[in-house]
């Protein structure tokens, strides 16, 4: 099963080799890794996804756990949250069916970032699920380059009023 | 007050009462060496191999609880130290290991003695550090120590460059640590205590199952006297042994792969299974699908990875067992569980371990009982392989820290350097290094270290002849074929032999030899009846080691054995159960 992990981590150096060479060394399946500063310098955010049983993924948290670099740890697989991943293609577009490919972009609400002679780069953001159809569909018209940004998570909003004092919570 | 990084490296040390280092330099920390030659407050124990610094501070650590202090150079110096620091953290041993750099601004440059030292021992310690700004260097050695010695233990390594130590700095060390992703539990959390003590007063047939992590803590006194008010019979890991007295009542011996009958029957029929800081290690539970299936499990860690990893927990508690046993013995009552202790009881008169061996030559768990006669307190450092198990199975241990053996790596070499350390920390005990005389020439150049440090170590080397627990296996399941782990073979013997015979060449090395090359005493004993008198001789020499080689029945085989894959309960109890 695949599962997303969203955590804080110490902005230093190394800590992304602790964790890839976490999963590496103890055998375990990471899909994606992607890292960048919080709003807090010292901080970092790591959103990674893995897959395993719910036996190897109670593992593969309590592992990161362990880490003294890891701050904190939320599990998104089962929480309401918003998955998002950006990708970067390049596909062949013969003057002739340019517009037939500016039609699927459309479609996708794919960006057109650059038109050559023979070829276009598009970019789209979305799940990892609408990059994936996107490529599918844009396979026939021979896609020659894509750039997966891997996914990146965070939870949804609260949608329910917080309850006043003394309430039950 | 502006000193050198060098000089806060001793100052931190001070700090944390350091009173040994086991080291050896090179040309990346000699600014923290010349800080050491005019140090009064702290020995430096200059070992002969880096491997064996590690041991030695392991030695130091497992029979103190306090952190063991290594100082080793770049590179190569860095590179040697992997072994013991995988050693170390295996066994939840709490070590500080500096080591110097290049500068800093030779990082990367592929410099004389460089190795990415950080990235070679993430995995095999419990943090690292390189510092590259000395503003840091007092934090993070602060940070290193708390991290070392608090949780679950084990190794940090701190890398500093050369350039640092030599920088001046007006910083000093923080008095308190703070590391946000860093909280060990302590406590354990009171439901489950209270759940553990229901379900044990219910239990018609409970466990308690031991390991490491009771000395660890130090809470054998505590264990104690809960297995004084419960009675519950108790099993150990290799790592757990010296839990109880080897000879209490209560006491069933070690479970697993070598473990003893009524352990291992114990595991296999208990209702209740209480462990408490141990791993549920794959040669202590045997083929898991089998393991304990008629057993509820209560488990006590500070780890909470260890916690449900191999088996799965019924009342998992997560903390310092001692704390979590404080809290847990006012209200534990007895089960009544006459019959079981009568069971348990059968099983460990009906099939008690047997000293006798097969095949020429002294017996080597007659060896190891006579030490326990003529030592009855000493510290007991093993080696791997037979020596090992012999050493768990048939010494009567009393206290507890008495065991250091590499239990998680199984390292050869360990247990030489491992007793130095041991022997300089405690310097009225007896400190023993049962041996087999393959693992011994791991770290044999350690005798150097034990004759300058004036240390009566005892090497007891059980000689076979072979690399004996390999043969062992090669005997089971390979049809003998004993391939490459004859010590004496020559290209002159007959090809494919299969068996130790009046052919066989001389044994290399001579140890008696060796040991006096080295100055230490050596003494050789062929004959049963001069065990005893020799490990006499042995006990009146207090300034310098002594190295004894027994030559023992070359094939004898350590029983019983669990073959790999079976059931705890599956056990071949001697020769006769070899078809
Ligand atoms: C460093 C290392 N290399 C290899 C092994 C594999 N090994 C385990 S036991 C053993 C034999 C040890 O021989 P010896 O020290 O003579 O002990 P004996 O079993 O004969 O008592 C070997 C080679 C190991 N445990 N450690
Ligand atoms: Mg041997």
């Amino acid at each position: 099963m695949k599962h997303v992990i969203s955590m804080l981590v110490e902005n230093h150096q190394g800590v992304l080799s602790r964790i890839s060479g976490l999963f590496s060394g103890r055998g375990y399946n990471l899909e994606s890794i992607t890292a960048g500063v919080t709003r807090d310098p010292t901080i970092s955010r790591i959103t990674l996804v893995c897959y395993g049983d719910d036996v190897v993924f109670e593992q593969i948290k309590k592992q990161l756990n362990r880490l003294i670099d890891v701050i904190k740890i939320a599990d998104l697989t089962e929480k309401p949250a918003i998955h998002r991943e950006l990708a970067l293609i390049k596909v062949k577009a013969e003057p002739k069916i340019r517009g037939e490919i500016f039609q699927v972009a459309d479609v996708f609400r794919a960006k057109v970032l650059d038109v050559g002679t023979d070829s276009m780069v598009l970019e789209l953001t979305g799940s990892s699920e609408k990059i994936d159809d996107f490529t599918n569909i844009l396979q026939p018209y021979n896609v020659t380059e894509l750039a997966r940004s891997g996914l990146i998570s965070m939870e949804r909003a609260k949608k329910t009023a917080k309850k006043t004092k003394g309430g039950k919570q | 007050m502006s000193m050198t990084g060098a000089q806060l490296v001793i100052e931190a040390l001070k700090s944390e009462k350091v009173d040994t280092i086991f080291g050896y330099p090179g040309g990346a920390v000699i600014p923290i060496f010349d800080v050491l030659f005019s140090e009064k407050s702290m020995h430096v124990v200059l070992t002969r191999h880096e491997q064996g610094a590690v041991h030695a501070a392991d030695g130091y650590a497992r029979s103190t609880g306090k952190t063991g202090v290594v100082l080793v150079t770049s590179g190569p110096g860095a590179t040697n130290t992997i072994t013991g620091l995988a050693t170390a953290n295996f066994d939840s041993v709490p070590i500080v290991c500096i080591t110097g750099q290049v500068p800093t601004h030779m990082i990367g440059n592929d410099a004389f003695q460089e190795a990415d030292t950080v990235g070679i021992s993430r995995p095999v310690t419990k943090h690292n550090y390189l510092v590259t700004d000395i503003k840091d260097l007092g934090r993070v050695l602060k940070e290193a120590f708390y991290i070392a010695s608090t949780g679950r233990p084990g190794p940090v390594l701190v890398d500093i460059p050369k350039d640092i130590q030599l920088h001046k700095t007006d910083t000093t060390f923080p008095q308190r640590v703070q590391i946000r992703g860093y909280n060990p539990l302590t406590k354990g959390h009171s439901g489950q205590i209270k759940k553990a003590a229901e379900l044990l007063k219910k239990s018609k047939k409970p466990l308690f199952y031991v390991g490491g992590g009771l000395h660890i803590s130090n809470s054998i006194g505590i264990f104690r006297k809960i297995v004084e008010k419960t009675n519950v019979p108790t099993i150990s890991s290799l790592m757990g042994i010296g839990a109880l007295p080897s000879t209490h009542p209560r006491y069933l011996g070690m479970l697993g792969m070598h473990g003893t009958f009524a352990a291992n029957m114990g595991v296999m029929s208990s209702d209740l299974l209480f462990a408490i800081g141990t791993r549920f290690d794959d040669r202590a539970t045997g083929d898991l699908s089998k393991f304990a299936k008629g057993a509820k499990i209560i488990h006590i860690d500070i780890d909470p990875a260890s916690i449900s990893r191999n088996v799965s927990v019924d009342i998992p508690i997560v903390g310092d067992a001692k704390l979590i046993l404080e809290e847990l013995y006012p209200i534990l009552e007895k089960p009544s569980i006459d019959s079981w202790i009568e069971e348990t009881g059968q099983w460990k008169k009906n099939h008690p371990l047997s000293p006798e061996t097969s095949g020429d030559g002294i017996s080597p768990p007659k060896v190891i009982k006579r030490i326990s006669e003529v030592f009855p307190d000493a510290i007991i450092t093993t080696e791997v392989g037979q020596n090992q198990m012999w050493a768990a199975l048939f010494y009567d241990f009393k206290k507890p820290r008495s065991l250091l053996t590499s239990g998680g790596l199984g390292t050869m070499g360990y247990g030489f350097p491992a007793a130095i350390g041991a022997q300089i920390a405690n310097r009225d005990r007896t400190v023993i290094d049962i041996a087999g005389d393959g693992s011994i020439q791991m770290n044999i150049q350690e005798l150097a270290t034990a004759v300058q440090e004036e240390l009566p170590v005892i090497v007891a080397i059980l000689n076979n002849g072979y690399l004996g627990m390999v043969r062992q296996w090669q005997e089971l399941f390979n049809e003998k074929r004993y391939s490459s782990t004859c010590l004496a073979r020559r290209p002159s013997c007959p090809p494919q032999c299969k068996e130790p015979g009046d052919y066989c060449p001389p044994y290399i090395p001579d140890f008696v030899k060796l040991a006096e090359a080295y100055n230490a005493a050596g003494f050789r004993v062929v004959n049963e009846e001069d065990i005893i008198p020799v490990l006499k001789e042995a006990k009146k020499i207090r300034n310098r080691p002594v190295v004894i080689e027994f030559l023992v029945s070359r094939e004898a085989n350590v029983w019983p054995m669990v073959p790999a894959g079976a059931g705890n309960n599956e056990m071949l109890l001697g020769e006769e159960d070899l078809i």
